[in-house]
């Protein structure tokens, strides 16, 4: 009688189920200031993660708002950019290239194992092996010993990176490589995360059903149609949820998405699609969204191409103001974006305003006699590569028809089908001219928007701009005793980015979402993400 | 006729052979890797990137590849893994086609229902009031775009008349998936009912009609028995190939309606250069295509008793 069985504990659990959720209807009474319902799940529109759901191997928006809400990593930040410590005690330094990490005591996994100072030197060594083929290895490339666990050429030397040592149950330390004053914003990414021992009986398993130490406990994952995880009663961070659980729903197409959303199927969109933005805010009244996140646009130069080669700045710097920015953020991205005024975005420590003077103004006599002045342009032609999938065809043409209008340049789209085949072109060093680049935060601070785009050999840098002294500024930012002297320094590599354009600033991005009126204290974080864990449910 | 099958059958194998080797070259050709893909805009550690390229063997030359992949698959049903995600693509399989077998038996059973009455009701009224009204609805449903189509059915029906849900939640759910079903199966219902009009309009006036008539049967054989079966054939040969079409998935009704089929995946696969998860999907789809077309054969010759298979 096995099926009598199960069937038997169906009706039990649905019986459960239906007195933990009270039934939540029959109260609607339309009062938007209704209490909260500290048990309330919500619906968050999401695709299907890439990867399994493992924190070292996620690095796509799918995937980390899951891994974030599952998981809980040393430290955090908060809105202006500034530290706040989650699962440390405290991250301390007396040299930027030794870190003494104290855990809070009494945390434990959501199996109830407790979170020790080995649940995180294991897992960054696991995750930073290639045996274990982790996407995000290279994160821990700053740690003494990386290059003996995953040497560029050849075996293995070593197994474990030798900077990391456990001190005690509740310490251990992180020595690097070399000194890097910003050391503790990059303790914040996913990949930092620890993991529980039942991971590494098999680590395939537990990317379907994660164990974290996060906010939220994994329950459910319906592949391709929704992921499903509830409120973790044990927490002991600063984030707690102060809702019962999320349901991430999964949605091919945003359109479709956003009519759920007004039909009271879903309860908060990341982002809205293009055909509803000139409607959305219309419809959605004071639960629409409109804010600035840290990520920008950029077009980025070819420096290895015959065309840019020996350029003179100048003439980059004249494309640059041949650009209306201000006409086409409003025009043809509807408002979306926000025209940028120098190489860093918003809401990262180490933000300024204006950072590149005057070469993101539109002013298309001046942009023509610099131009002159550099040696005019090789060709007089430049070409634009994107990927034709991502939405940009749009703003691409009327860049170029910008900077054809105010300098006869002749400027072309060069599409290319799809994301795949664009990053391909990249890679093998095939652009034409010119690229299309979008760059989202890693961590908030200034260095990631500088060191990890601009220097000769990182990794983001594939344009391959390379310029000795900017080179010099960097190394000497990165020596900087402190974090202040450190960013201050940065922002002066910013200032000076002008001088050498190794990209052309566009705009940064903005969220345009929205939510239902089932849910209340929906706020987005820099990476553009809903703060789950805040978002509170009505009754 | 057992002969007739069977040799049918063995030249299954060379078409599926050359079909499964076209496709597994065609991804292979398009630029692009599915291992540098999962790592977006960052630069990849070189070392992960070879384990992960051994681990799938995309190191090896595309012939060997392929050689590999079908050995595993005819032998041990084995249709490799996605490298993305890690998953099997057999269980990726066991997602999306049940989920599309549902909308696409749906869609082809309200097509070849709807569109065969039709079709009789105008070939027998040829030229009258009726006729013009069934030929002016098919050729409005063959003229929309079936995404306007689509986004009209959802304004209308779930939002004005609030009668449907938007968008699907739950597969298994059949009032769920009949709006999405309607709309796929309207432009070919056109289709069937255009043919089955001129078909039977045509063999009304043929010879064995006017014998039936004369023999004095009653009517309802007349139409029924000896217009129908006649009539069906070019039909049939329609559906047939419009059902290994459906089968294919509908990428746009599916991402309309937001449901997780055949459709949705071949996209993602595609975008993605999943070699292993497109050329499982495809095999699929051309065992079913290969069966359609067997079937659609066969019934020819229980339809019309002119045609024999020695």
């Amino acid at each position: 009688m096995r099926g009598a069985k199960s069937a038997k504990w169906v009706a039990i659990a649905a019986v459960v189920a239906l007195g933990a959720t009270a039934c939540g209807g029959g109260n609607d009474d339309g009062d938007s200031k209704a209490a909260a319902d500290p048990n309330g799940k919500f619906s968050v529109e999401v695709g299907e993660p890439q990867h399994p759901l493992q924190p070292a191997n996620t690095m796509e928006s799918n995937g980390s708002i899951v891994i974030k809400s599952l998981f809980s990593g040393l430290v955090d930040y908060d809105s202006s950019g500034k530290i706040v410590m989650v699962n440390a005690q405290s991250v301390d330094t007396k040299d930027n290239k030794t870190f003494t990490v104290k855990l809070k005591s009494g945390w434990k996994f959501h199996d109830g194992t407790p979170v020790t100072a080995t649940s995180y030197v294991k897992a960054w060594n696991w995750a930073a092996s290639p045996a274990n083929k982790q996407t995000n290895s290279f994160w821990f490339s700053d740690i003494q010993g990386y290059d003996d666990v995953a040497p560029a050429k050849g075996k293995a030397k070593a197994d474990t990176m030798s900077g990391l040592k456990v001190v005690d149950d509740n310490t251990f330390t992180i020595t690097l490589s070399k000194p890097i004053p910003y050391f503790v914003y990059k303790l914040g990414y996913e990949v930092f995360d620890p993991l529980p021992e039942s991971f590494y009986k098999d680590p395939k398993a537990a990317g379907e059903h994660p164990v974290g130490n996060g906010p939220y406990k994994f329950v459910s994952w319906q592949h391709n149609k929704q992921i499903e995880v509830a409120k973790y009663d044990g927490y002991k961070g600063p984030n707690a949820a102060k809702n019962g659980g999320v349901v991430f729903k999964n949605y091919s197409k945003l359109e479709t998405a956003y009519q759920d959303l007004k039909s009271g199927n879903l309860d908060v969109m990341r982002q809205v699609a293009p055909r509803d933005l000139p409607v959305y805010k219309q419809d959605l009244g004071d639960r629409a969204v409109d804010q600035s996140y840290s990520a920008i646009q950029t077009i980025a130069v070819a420096f290895y191409t015959k065309q840019w080669k020996d350029i003179d700045p100048k003439v980059l710097q004249g494309l640059s103001m041949a650009i209306d920015r201000d006409t086409i953020t409003k025009t043809v991205l509807q408002g979306t974006r926000e025209p940028a005024t120098g190489w860093v975005a918003k809401g990262v420590l180490g933000y300024q305003p204006d950072a590149a003077g005057d070469i993101t103004k539109y002013d298309p006599a001046k942009a023509k006699a610099l131009i002159k002045e550099g040696g005019g342009v090789p060709g007089n032609k430049i070409s634009i590569q994107y990927n034709a999938d991502g939405g940009h065809k749009e703003w691409v043409e009327a860049v170029c028809g910008s900077i054809t209008k105010a300098t006869g340049v002749k400027c072309t789209g060069d599409s290319k089908p799809d994301f795949q085949s664009d990053t391909n072109a990249r890679d093998n060093k095939q652009v034409k001219s010119l690229y299309r680049s979008g760059w989202v935060l890693d961590y908030p601070f200034i260095s990631n928007f500088i060191r990890d785009l601009f220097g000769t050999k990182s990794d983001g840098n594939q344009g391959g701009f390379s310029n000795k002294k900017v080179d010099d500024l960097i190394a000497k930012a990165d020596a900087a005793g402190t974090l202040e002297e450190s960013e201050k320094l940065y922002q002066q590599v910013e200032k000076e980015l002008v001088n050498y354009m190794p990209s052309i600033p566009l705009w940064y991005y903005k969220v345009n979402a929205g939510y239902s009126e089932k849910v209340s204290g929906v706020k987005y974080a820099q990476d553009g993400d809903p703060i789950l864990t805040g978002i509170q449910v009505k009754k | 006729m057992g002969r007739y099958v069977a040799r049918r059958l063995l030249q299954m194998i060379p078409v599926f052979i050359g079909t499964t080797l076209l496709i597994f070259l065609m991804v292979y050709a398009l630029p692009g890797d599915p291992v540098r893909g999962l790592f977006g805009d960052k630069g990849a550690d070189p070392a992960v990137l070879k384990a992960l390229r051994h681990e799938y063997g995309l190191d090896q030359p595309v012939l060997v590849q392929y050689w590999h992949y079908m050995k595993d698959m005819v032998l041990h049903l084995d249709f490799g893994t996605e490298i993305a995600s890690g998953r099997p693509v057999t269980e990726i399989l066991g997602d999306a086609f049940p989920v599309t077998l549902r909308l696409a038996g749906m869609a082809f059973a309200i097509e070849a229902v709807l569109g065969i009455v039709l079709g009789v009701i105008s070939g027998m009224r040829a030229g009258k009031a009726v006729d013009t009204v069934i030929l002016v609805v098919t050729l409005l449903l063959i003229s929309i775009p079936i995404f306007v189509l689509g986004y009209i059915f959802q304004t209308v029906f779930a939002f004005k008349l609030n009668l449907l849900d938007p968008s699907v939640s739950d597969a298994t759910d059949y009032s769920q998936l009949l709006m999405p079903a309607i709309v796929l199966a309207s432009v070919s219902l056109a289709y069937v009912a255009r043919l089955t009009r001129t078909s039977v309009a045509e063999n009304l006036r043929a010879d064995y009609m006017r014998t039936a008539i004369a023999k004095g049967l009653p009517r309802r054989r007349v139409v029924g028995v000896h217009l129908m079966r006649n009539s069906l054939i070019p039909v049939v040969t329609f559906l047939g190939t419009d059902l290994g079409a459906l089968m294919g998935g509908a990428i746009v009704t599916e991402g309309i309606f937001n449901i997780h089929g055949v459709g949705g995946t071949i996209y993602q696969a595609i975008i993605r250069r999943e070699g292993t998860t497109l050329v499982g999907l495809v095999t699929i789809l051309v065992l079913v295509y290969l069966f359609c077309s067997l079937i659609v054969d066969l019934l020819y010759a229980v339809l019309d008793p002119r045609i024999r298979y020695a």
